[in-house]
């Protein structure tokens, strides 16, 4: 899709977003008396794809010919029809209609398989609630207004308002994996007056009406109000906010079934309008083509001109025609260059799965070691125990860990894999948990799951033991610990509490703390995610309050959140530590040797994800984006919603930021490269909101100021991590960076369905085909299976491609100039009028055959840097950054180039043929034979050149370059050697072979060649030089280098939820 | 060896259950893997745990490795799902050759290649200078001879009329043989794109329906003002170049002038002759009756087949038409006339007084043309022009300059690289 219909959509979005919408649940009017004025909403039907069959060949060919190459040779075409040309139409109507067929094709192919992913997903069986009963129906048939019925483990065919669901509490479990990445379940809830309508038939008695606002892309956000009408006349209004409403492309967990009511559909979900459409990408090389295209051009229109004008000059004594020939110039792709990396981080730079570790009880390490027996790799040998603590604590610990959680447990047939148990599959909200419970199933206690109410464990010795489970309080980011109160078999009532250190330390005896402290402190420093564990035991009688007190807190209508925080507060308290645990959030394999490698070669990352900033700092830190000595800004809701008034604390907050950094750096901003290794490094935090604040905050003009502001910190930051990101806000940054000042190149690497705007947006999107599906790599331009391949493909393919496109260019330049060179010098030499130095079949088949395949097999193999070298060394990468080989430099040595090879093929033989007799027999030759050794010449320089820049010759190499020769060769003989009965003109009847009967038409060739090389030649042989020398010094650097370039020293990392140690 | 897998593993991994060690111990093994239908099977590793068991994997984890060099670099296809075959080709790992043109390669080259062509160059430049050449402006100016006269009188009528004159000139020397005698124009743009155009080689090849219907191409040649087709069409065959020539020598001071034989046939490239060009057929056995009901060229005398009285040279195949219609490459060209290589002269042209006889008829001074008759020898490598001995023996200098200064920076920065090498 075009980035216009796009930004259409949002603008109508935007407009829309106005007025709000209600919605008739199961399209039942409320009264007959109120008029019931049928809205019209967009059906449930999903379009990616560009094309119908209709529109295809229009719409594509005009998409086509908005090239400027395409329209150029279009127009080109046009006028040889039109006009008597010295050309035959066919010699570039030929070459363009293959060009716009291989595309059109290529695009049609891409848009049939969009057609049929579309399909698939609109042709989906949904159920719908119609008249009490059950009705099967296609995705695309929803209407606002339907109930709908969703099963376990489905997706939600567009948004729906939870109205029940199969559980007695109205819940129902979803995860956004695809929306936002998050993998964990997530609970949304019904509204309490619609709870109890389980069945199809209850449900198709409810008289309804949702208000509510019109669609908006942010997946967080949702203002609604249902009124219902049952049995009084009185209508109960209830407010509904995002936690009522499910996301089309979320899907069911746990949860057998639920009801709810379609609220927007088709293009008007949210997923639709965070879905950005495929826009036409182009790369840096394409503008630096675009620039020389029009220079070319531009010479092009002057030798066009000059020739005109002497034409008409020279006209004034003999004969008369029309305007000059020119010849097409080669446009090419995408590559990669990239000075940006954006990268998602739940997937991409973590696995995305926890392993417990260790764990500590009252001082006590317990670490699970690895053992293998009998090919069994898996940790369930036997524990080795260092010191033992209390054996009544250490079962208490481990109880804690079992029954201190809100894993569930999963029977059924395990359709995503994503927990990898023999038995049992857990799932949580948060991996941690996962992590936790198994780790206290390797130590003998088993989670067995809830059973009415009742958690059941089994201990050490197999036995089970069942729990009441009472409350749970809940995590949340701000308090960084959750609570379980569990009623034991005896009755006693105890409180297990895990969180932060932070939050628990405070919250317990002071003398517990210390031995527990050195092993938080030291798991932190290797990199783990440390919980702390402690217990309380509730007496009865505080129970009943503490019961009384969630109860009432639960119930509240307003400020539920703050009022059930407060109990919270109250009730851990006073708690005994029993110890801590630490879990390893696995960072895929060498993603921090990947992110060192990037930020080696002069590349800025910046992580984008939709977590808790906790998390993902942690993360950051773990895989080396932040160093240790990093100073970190922040701007998150955190520093900034202290003050009443946000912006105001913003504007100080960049304000001071600015200052910071801008003092540190001195002006010039070339030497950042340099001041990063030994000064001080920034790096900056910045949520989601605070983002929206900045971007797009205040209508003035100082949001315009905090913008630049904003761009001026991150610019000299190391490394940014913005978190807590909607998908679209993550393309928003994207756009933001590739609009800055020189226009740098963005790459985007994620593997969920919400990096896919990001990845559509920047120059070079990159998929990982992780756990969360393909929607990124089918929507990526490259995809990858780990992130750690970014680093080779960056620094090693990255680097070769671009070497490789920007050789690709230069030299279609070059070859079309030297190729064109001399035919508007023989125009000075037969009185401007047109006539073809090479015959129509060569100038047709130049570009299509004679040099085509060499530069192909070039641009698709060349190494000129072995694959090894660039991956080791990232400082290779430097070489290629900010576009280095298509600047004028290279661009006017390669036209000088062309330049003098093409006068040197002109005029060499030009002067070859003061005499035209060039045979022992005295026979003289003509304009064709003139033509022929001109070319023959050209198509033998062009290759060779191409030949002596080859630095990597593999067999196709040799096949490609000789044979495109030998074909040359062989098809001038073919070609002259017949009357072909099709041809007006016998040109070229036996002028090559005739040709190659000249002894002096050999050596002139052979002299002309060498000529033509010589300048390349002397060119390579000094480079060579330099090189090695260059590479003798490298060399014997390295190996003194070799010893101190990389501290092994694993990073520290910042306990996962504690303090943020270097704020400012 | 490859076989399906077993009911039992098959239908635990349908469970979801998984097989960790076995997964483990089949790594090495995964050379022993079969595709079959789409699919990787292991063949059944040696288990005796797993008796007769060969797992069938999810294709996800059967894929090679991506360690280390070879990550797998999908395509920027839609199809996510698409991954590229592990061949050598698509993981760029193909065997290459990387040759370095490195000094001690390149300056034996440089000057190998400066003395070859040095001496090249020598050989070219000798036997250019030795070819003799002499040759005479009958353009007919005022004042620059007794042509001069034709060349006033010639421009008004079309065509004009012939008026003779000639060159006298004398040898003293033998003017080596073979030589060749041609006419030069100047000025005269034969490359002209509808110049060049203008002409049916369909018509030039003999077929007779093309004979009466000349192509487009050579309108306003194509029909005469009477609707008969022009044969030949077009204009360059109306320009053909029609001024003749007869050499006459002296042997002896105040002798008869004796007429040395020119001989007028292969002038013309072979395949010209014999492939390209052909009379229409003939007629009753006459060329003329073949003719008929064609017009001549305006510009022309009298008709084609009337050119030569001799039947393999007149009509289309006659060599100077043939000559002329092979269009020359620059404005000012020279077309090889006649060769001498008869009876006496066969040696080249003894000396003595020579007197050229030109029937001058081509008017050029309407369009600053001029007209010259050309004798020349020939060489191995065609006519006089020292352009191809002088940038021989240059490039081959300037090699064998470049390789010194090679050398010298060569050396010299083997000295440097040495004595860094001793620093370090």
């Amino acid at each position: 899709m075009e980035p216009q219909p796009f930004r259409e959509l949002l603008l109508c979005a935007e407009e829309k977003r106005v007025g709000t919408r209600t919605v008739f649940v199961g399209n039942h009017p409320i009264s007959v008396a109120e008029d019931y004025i049928a809205q019209r909403f967009c059906d449930n039907r999903i379009v990616s794809s560009k094309y119908t069959f209709w529109n295809f060949i229009p719409k594509n060919l005009f998409e086509q010919f908005r090239r400027i190459a395409n329209f150029y040779f279009l127009i080109i075409f046009l006028v040889q029809v039109t006009v008597d040309t010295p050309t035959s139409p066919v010699t570039s109507g030929l070459p363009l209609f293959f060009v716009i067929t291989v595309t059109a094709i290529k695009q049609g192919y891409e848009d049939w398989l969009r057609h049929r992913a579309d399909k698939e997903v609109n042709k989906r069986h949904v159920y719908i609630i119609e008249n009490a009963k059950r009705v099967r129906k296609e995705s695309e048939k929803i209407k606002v207004g339907d109930v709908v019925e969703v099963q376990a483990d489905e997706t939600f065919p567009c948004d729906l308002i939870l109205l029940s669901s199969c559980t007695s509490d109205g819940t129902c479990y979803v995860t956004t994996a695809s929306l936002d990445g998050e993998s964990n379940c997530k609970t949304h809830f019904a509204v309490r007056d619609t709870i109890a309508l389980g069945t199809a038939e209850s449900i198709d008695r409810l008289r309804a009406a949702i208000e509510c606002e019109q669609p908006q892309p942010d997946l967080y956000k949702f203002v609604g109000r249902i009124s219902i009408y049952s049995n009084s006349p009185e209508a109960v209004a209830r407010s509904l906010g995002p936690e009522n409403l499910l996301l089309k492309g979320a899907t069911l967990k746990n949860t057998k079934k639920i009801y709810g009511v379609a609220v927007y559909t088709g293009m008007e979900t949210k997923m639709a309008l965070n879905y950005q459409g495929k826009s036409q990408k182009r790369s840096a090389v394409e503008k630096s083509i675009n620039l020389f295209l029009i220079v070319y051009l531009s010479i092009l229109l002057t030798k066009a001109a000059v020739c005109t004008i002497l034409k008409y000059v020279w006209q004034n004594t003999p004969y008369n025609d029309e305007p000059w020939y020119n010849q097409k110039t080669q446009k090419e792709r995408d590559t990669f260059k990239v000075d940006y990396v954006f990268t998602d981080k739940t997937g991409t730079l973590t696995e995305n799965s926890m392993e417990f570790i260790e764990c500590c009880i009252d001082g006590h390490t317990y670490k699970g070691v690895i053992q293998e027996t009998d090919g069994f790799s898996q940790t369930d040998g036997p524990l080795t125990y260092f010191d033992k603590a209390d054996k009544s604590r250490e079962e208490l610990f481990l109880r804690a860990l079992c029954l201190c959680h809100t894993v569930e447990i999963k029977t059924n047939d395990a359709v995503d894999g994503a927990t990898e148990s023999a038995e049992l599959t857990y799932v949580a909200s948060s991996p941690d948990e996962i992590a936790l419970v198994k780790g206290a199933k390797k130590y003998g206690f088993t989670f067995l799951g809830i059973h009415n109410g009742y958690m059941r464990v089994e201990n050490q010795r197999k036995e089970i033991e069942d729990y009441e489970l009472l409350h749970t309080l809940n995590f949340d980011s701000d308090r960084r610990r959750m609570s379980v109160i569990v009623r034991t078999q005896a009755g006693d009532i105890l409180l297990f509490c895990k969180g932060a250190d932070s939050t628990v330390f405070p919250r317990v005896q002071n003398h517990e703390i210390e031995a527990t402290k050195a092993h938080v402190e030291q798991n932190a420093m290797d990199g783990y995610r440390t919980l702390c564990v402690a217990f309380k035991e509730i007496a009865p009688d505080d129970y009943e309050r503490i019961d009384r007190q969630l109860m009432e807190a639960k119930m509240a209508l307003q400020d539920r959140e703050e009022k059930l925080g407060k109990v919270f507060d109250d009730i851990e308290t006073n708690m005994n530590l029993i110890g801590a645990t630490a879990v390893e959030d696995k960072l895929q394999d060498q993603a921090a040797e990947t992110i060192e490698a990037l930020h080696a070669a002069g590349l800025k990352v910046w992580v984008l994800t939709g977590d808790k900033m906790e998390t993902a700092k942690s993360t950051c830190y773990a895989c080396r984006l932040f160093q240790t000595s990093t100073e970190l800004l922040e701007l998150t809701t955190k520093t900034i919603e202290e003050s009443e008034r946000k912006e105001d604390r913003l504007h100080e907050l960049l304000i001071e930021y600015r200052k910071k950094l801008v003092h540190e750096f001195p002006k010039s901003t070339r030497s950042l490269k340099k001041t990063w290794t030994e000064q001080q490094e920034y790096g900056l935090i910045i949520d989601g909101s605070t983002l929206s604040l900045i971007l797009n905050s205040s209508h003035d003009s100082s949001s315009n100021n905090y913008k630049s502001i904003f761009v001026q910190i991150c610019m000299k930051c190391t490394a940014v991590l913005c978190c807590r990101m909607a998908p679209l806000q993550k393309a928003q940054i994207v756009r933001m960076v590739k609009n800055l000042k020189g226009s740098p190149i963005t790459l985007s690497i994620g593997d969920g369905a919400n990096d896919v705007s990001m990845i559509l947006e920047s120059h070079v999107g990159i998929g990982i085909k992780g756990k969360e599906g393909r929607q990124a790599s089918r929507n990526s331009d490259y995809s990858v299976p780990k992130f750690k391949h970014l680093k080779k493909l960056l620094l090693a393919h990255g680097h070769l491609y671009y070497v490789r496109i920007a050789h690709l260019v230069q030299y279609f330049f070059y070859k079309n100039l030297c190729f064109i060179l001399p035919q508007f010098l023989y125009q000075f030499l037969c009185g401007f009028s047109q006539q073809p130095l090479y015959d129509a079949a060569y100038l047709t088949m130049y570009n299509i055959c004679f040099t085509s395949l060499p530069i192909l097999a070039y641009s698709l193999l060349e190494q000129h840097i072995d694959i090894d070298t660039l991956t080791s060394d990232p400082r290779l990468y430097m070489k290629i950054s900010g576009n280095s080989m298509l600047q004028w430099g290279p661009f006017l040595y390669w036209t000088f180039l062309a330049a003098f090879e093409g006068m040197v093929f002109f005029f060499g033989t030009y002067f070859l043929f003061q005499t035209s007799s060039l045979e022992e027999n005295a026979k003289v030759y003509g304009n064709w034979t003139f033509g022929t050794i001109v070319f023959t010449v050209l198509v033998f320089t062009v290759t060779l050149k191409l030949a002596l820049d080859t630095r990597f010759w593999t067999w196709i190499n040799h096949f490609v370059i000789w044979g495109s020769l030998a074909f040359y060769v062989f098809f001038s003989f073919f070609w002259g050697g017949i009357i072909w009965p099709f041809l007006k003109q016998q040109r070229m009847y036996f002028v090559f072979a005739q040709m190659l009967s000249s002894v002096s038409i050999w050596l002139a060739i052979i002299l002309l060649v060498f000529i033509s090389l010589f300048p390349e030649i002397l060119l390579i042989v000094l480079k060579n030089v330099r090189r090695r020398s260059a590479r003798r010094n490298l060399s014997c650097k390295k190996a003194s280098d070799s010893l101190s370039t990389r501290p092994s020293v694993r990073p520290l990392l910042l306990r996962t939820f504690s303090d943020e140690s270097n704020i400012l | 060896m490859v076989q399906s897998p077993g009911p039992a593993v098959r239908s635990l991994s349908r469970r979801g259950l998984q097989l960790p060690s076995f997964r483990v111990r089949l790594a090495p093994a995964l050379q022993a893997l079969g595709r079959r239908k789409g699919r990787w099977y292991l063949s059944s590793p040696s288990h005796s745990e797993q008796p007769g068991a060969a797992a069938h994997l999810r294709e996800e984890e059967l894929r090679p490795a991506p360690e280390g060099t070879r990550a797998p670099l999908a395509s920027a296809t839609a199809r996510g799902a698409h991954q590229p075959d592990n061949t050598a080709f698509t993981q760029q790992r193909l065997p290459a050759w990387q040759p370095l043109l490195s000094a001690s390669i390149t300056l034996p080259l440089f000057f190998c290649a400066g003395l070859a062509f040095i001496g090249l160059g020598l050989g070219l430049y000798y036997s250019s200078n030795g070819i003799k050449e002499l040759g005479y402006d009958y353009t007919g100016n005022p004042g620059s001879g007794n042509c001069s006269l034709c060349g006033v009188a010639d421009q008004d009528r079309a065509p004009p009329p012939s008026c003779p004159c000639a060159w006298y000139f004398s040898l003293s020397e033998l003017f080596p043989g073979p030589v060749y005698l041609y006419y030069e124009l100047t000025n005269f743009y034969q490359n002209n794109r509808r110049y060049g155009v203008s002409r049916d080689d369909a018509q030039l090849s003999g077929l007779p329906s093309a004979l009466r219907h000349p192509a487009n191409e050579c309108a306003p040649y194509q029909r005469s003002p009477a609707g008969l087709p022009i044969a030949p069409c077009g204009a360059i065959a109306n320009s053909l170049f029609n001024d003749t020539f007869s050499l006459w020598h002296q042997r002896l001071p105040g002798g008869p002038y004796v007429e040395v034989p020119l001989d007028r046939t292969g002038i013309a490239w072979w395949t010209d002759y014999h492939v390209k060009f052909h009379n229409p057929p003939l007629v009753n056995g006459s060329l003329a009756l073949a003719f008929q009901g064609t017009a001549r060229p305006p510009n022309w005398p009298r008709p084609v087949y009337l050119l030569s009285p001799d039947p393999n040279n007149t009509g289309f195949v006659n060599q100077d038409f043939v000559v002329w219609m092979r269009t020359a490459a620059l404005p000012w060209f020279r077309k090889l006339y006649a060769r001498i290589r008869q009876g006496n002269y066969s040696a080249g042209l003894p000396r003595g007084a020579y007197r050229l006889n030109i029937t001058y008829n081509y008017p050029v001074r309407a369009f600053g043309g001029h007209k010259r008759i050309i004798l020349s020898s020939i060489s191995w490598m065609g006519g006089k022009n020292p352009f191809l001995g002088i940038a021989y023996l240059v490039v081959g200098s300037l090699c064998i300059l470049t390789g010194f200064v090679m050398l010298v920076v060569y050396i010299r920065y083997q000295d440097q690289s040495d004595e860094a090498d001793d620093q370090e």
